[in-house]
């Protein structure tokens, strides 16, 4: 997981090309981004610049029109959509504005999901998942449907979910986005902790107040970093 | 490795079990619909092959009741002018004709003559008409003429002997005796005691000349001859040594009584041949051609039934696209995707299949106790099912389940992850 350079994130020229029938769209125009093991930076950036783009890409959602792209020591280019999974099973942990947790499962199942796809025993799946949750206060809610939760505890679940399979980096879209700002408090809380037990976070996030939390913030606009720089203190 | 991919399966089992309780939940009337749409399918399928199958035997039975693989020959009259003889000329057989076939032919495994005459036998003050047939030894294993336990048919030394046996049809032996024993017990026939030496198995009967065999006696052929002096050899039965060389004997026949009688070996109108062989073949691939249709008639309407799976399942994979998403941004491989899905038909149809096979076995053991008589039913059989039925079956089902799941799983292992996250 970790690199003999301490590099998680490495970007070099990276350029996002859709095209919509006739009318080719630029959504990354050359997107050069290091962030290191440990790190815990904000992207920040209006709507239509080009950070979900960006997101989808280090979470190995899609891959890049051209460029080249080394996560954890892996570069993601020209692989299929099984490997892509692999990769985002063992090196992302994903959070999401919207939780996504599977309605029909406990909060323990949707914890063990990852480990599932990665096809570990059930005794440890259980194990470990327990684990996570213990981790994110929840250790009174293990069998609860996420219906039964609040939003706070929802996303708890979720971050839960991203960590157990120890991944390189957590990659958080807009986590607070859903939540009252009590709750929303409480997770960013928890990402500080984590960052400060030596976990690599991204979070993508055009709210200030959590973006300035992070220890760097990079801008994007127009497909193209505009500023890359240690949050304000 | 192989007890965690086993561990991994009872997962995804599991999960497929509540993903069905949600769905039913919340489509409980398409999915009760489309369960019901296999049932019907499988239920006239298995309906269908059963009678299909029991259709067949009944002809099965039928068809041999006559004999197996047997020809009959009858003297007929030429069409045709031959050497120096006019057309239109009878044919009579003579008794010696039977060891000329024999002798002449080695394609002829076995042959019987058949004298027949129509006559009253008498017990006590009841008589009954009947027509009597005298015939060799081999008539019995020819003509499938089966003695019931303790009774026997015509051997040598009653033909030799020229002895006063006589075998009686079972329905003949009924209207004589009743429901008595009857082998040991004497008869009159022309003024002359004849001693019951067997009767007939009941048998179906689905081709027949001069009548059924349960209504007829028969007697050794010499005695026959010995009693009725005026009368000719009426017919031959044989059968060649094996079905492949059956029309090399019955041209053989044509030569060589053709040679003796003198008429042209290719005027086939001199001689009566009826090869049962011709028509067994037939009758077995009417059967087997009525079972194939009534199975690609079931099969149809299960292949209905699968598109109401395929149905669901395509909007079940529309529904959970966002979660499908989520999955895959998890790490849930192509197979890990599709895997539910494709259970998840699999269950709806084996859970049809179930409900439909149960519901055709129990039909099936209602006709059986129907008490159904007559010889329509004879013939058409009862509903038989049978291991291959079972298999055959399953095979469609298992194979149109894996359709119906296959196609939409496919279509929801393509979902894009970063759109589908987005999808509401």
């Amino acid at each position: 997981m970790t690199q003999p350079n301490g590099e998680m994130i490495r970007m070099r020229p990276i350029r996002q090309v859709y095209s919509t029938g006739r009318v080719e769209v630029e959504a990354l125009r050359g997107i050069d981004l290091a962030i290191p093991s440990n790190e815990y930076v904000a992207i920040i950036g209006p709507s239509g610049s080009g950070k979900s783009t960006l997101m989808n890409i280090i979470g190995c959602l899609d891959t890049p029109s051209s460029g080249e792209y080394v996560l954890s020591g892996e570069t993601v280019g020209g692989l299929g959509r099984n490997r892509l999974a692999e990769i985002r099973n063992r090196h992302v942990g994903f959070v999401f504005q919207n939780f996504n947790l599977l309605p029909y499962a406990s909060a323990l199942e949707n914890v063990e999901l990852p480990l599932l796809f990665a096809g570990a025993p059930a005794n440890e799946r259980r194990e470990r998942a327990a684990a996570m949750l213990e981790r994110v206060d929840l250790a009174d809610r293990m069998d609860h449907k996420p219906t039964e939760l609040s939003g706070g505890q929802m996303q708890r679940v979720a971050i839960a979910r991203a960590l157990v399979n120890r991944p390189a980096i957590i990659l958080a879209d807009e986590p607070t986005g859903n939540l009252d700002s009590g709750s929303g408090k409480g997770i960013v809380g928890l990402f500080g902790e984590l960052h400060a037990a030596g976990q690599t976070i991204v979070i993508i996030t055009h709210d200030a107040a959590v973006a300035r939390l992070a220890h760097r913030v990079v801008q994007i606009r127009d497909g193209q970093i505009t500023e890359d720089r240690p949050a304000a203190a | 490795m192989s007890a965690s991919r086993l561990e991994v399966l009872r997962s995804e089992l599991a999960l497929v079990l509540r993903l069905f309780r949600t769905d039913t939940a919340r489509q409980t009337k398409r999915i009760a619909l489309t369960v019901l749409a296999i049932s019907w399918g499988t239920l006239s399928i298995v309906l269908l092959l059963s009678f299909g199958e029991g259709l067949k035997r009944a002809f099965h039975k039928g068809k041999n009741g006559i004999g197996e693989g047997i020809g009959i020959l009858w003297p007929g009259a030429t069409t045709r002018a031959y050497a120096g003889l006019p057309s239109g000329r009878a044919i009579s057989f003579r008794d010696e004709d039977a060891d000329l076939l024999r002798e002449r032919i080695p394609e002829i495994a076995a042959l019987s003559r058949e004298y027949a005459v129509r006559r009253g036998l008498s017990v006590g003050t009841k008589t009954v008409n009947a027509r009597i047939r005298g015939v060799d030894p081999s008539f019995g294993e020819l003509r499938n003429i089966i003695p019931q336990s303790g009774g026997r048919f015509i051997n040598e030394l009653d033909l030799k002997e020229k002895r006063r046996v006589i075998v009686l049809g079972d329905e003949l032996a009924g209207d004589l005796f009743g429901s008595q024993e009857v082998v040991g017990r004497t008869l009159l026939l022309n003024q002359s005691v004849f001693t019951v030496i067997g009767v007939m198995q009941p048998k179906t009967m689905m081709g027949m000349y001069s009548g059924p065999d349960k209504s007829q006696a028969t007697v050794p052929a010499s005695t026959l001859k010995s009693m009725f002096t005026d009368e000719h050899l009426q017919n031959m039965v044989y059968r060649p040594v094996s079905p492949a060389l059956g029309d090399q004997a019955k041209w053989q026949i044509y030569r060589v009584l053709g040679a003796k009688y003198r008429f042209d070996p290719d005027d086939t109108r001199a001689l009566g041949v009826w090869d049962t062989l011709e028509d067994q073949r037939l009758v077995t691939n009417i059967a087997v051609g009525i079972q194939m249709f009534l199975g690609i008639i079931g099969t149809l309407t299960l292949f209905v039934g699968g598109m109401g799976v395929a149905n669901i399942m395509y909007a079940v994979v529309k529904e959970r696209t966002r979660e499908i998403g989520v999955k895959m941004a998890l790490g849930a491989k192509m197979r890990q995707v599709m895997t539910p899905f494709v259970m998840e038909a699999l269950l709806m149809t084996v859970l049809g299949g179930m409900l439909g096979t149960t519901v055709s076995l129990l039909l099936m053991a209602a006709i059986a106790a129907l008490p159904l008589e007559g010889e329509a039913f004879d013939l058409l059989g009862r509903p038989t099912f049978s291991p291959a039925i079972a298999a055959a079956t399953s095979l469609i089902l298992g194979a149109i389940g894996m359709l119906a799941g296959y196609f939409p799983a496919r279509r929801a292992a393509s979902v894009n992850p970063a759109e589908s996250l987005r999808y509401e």
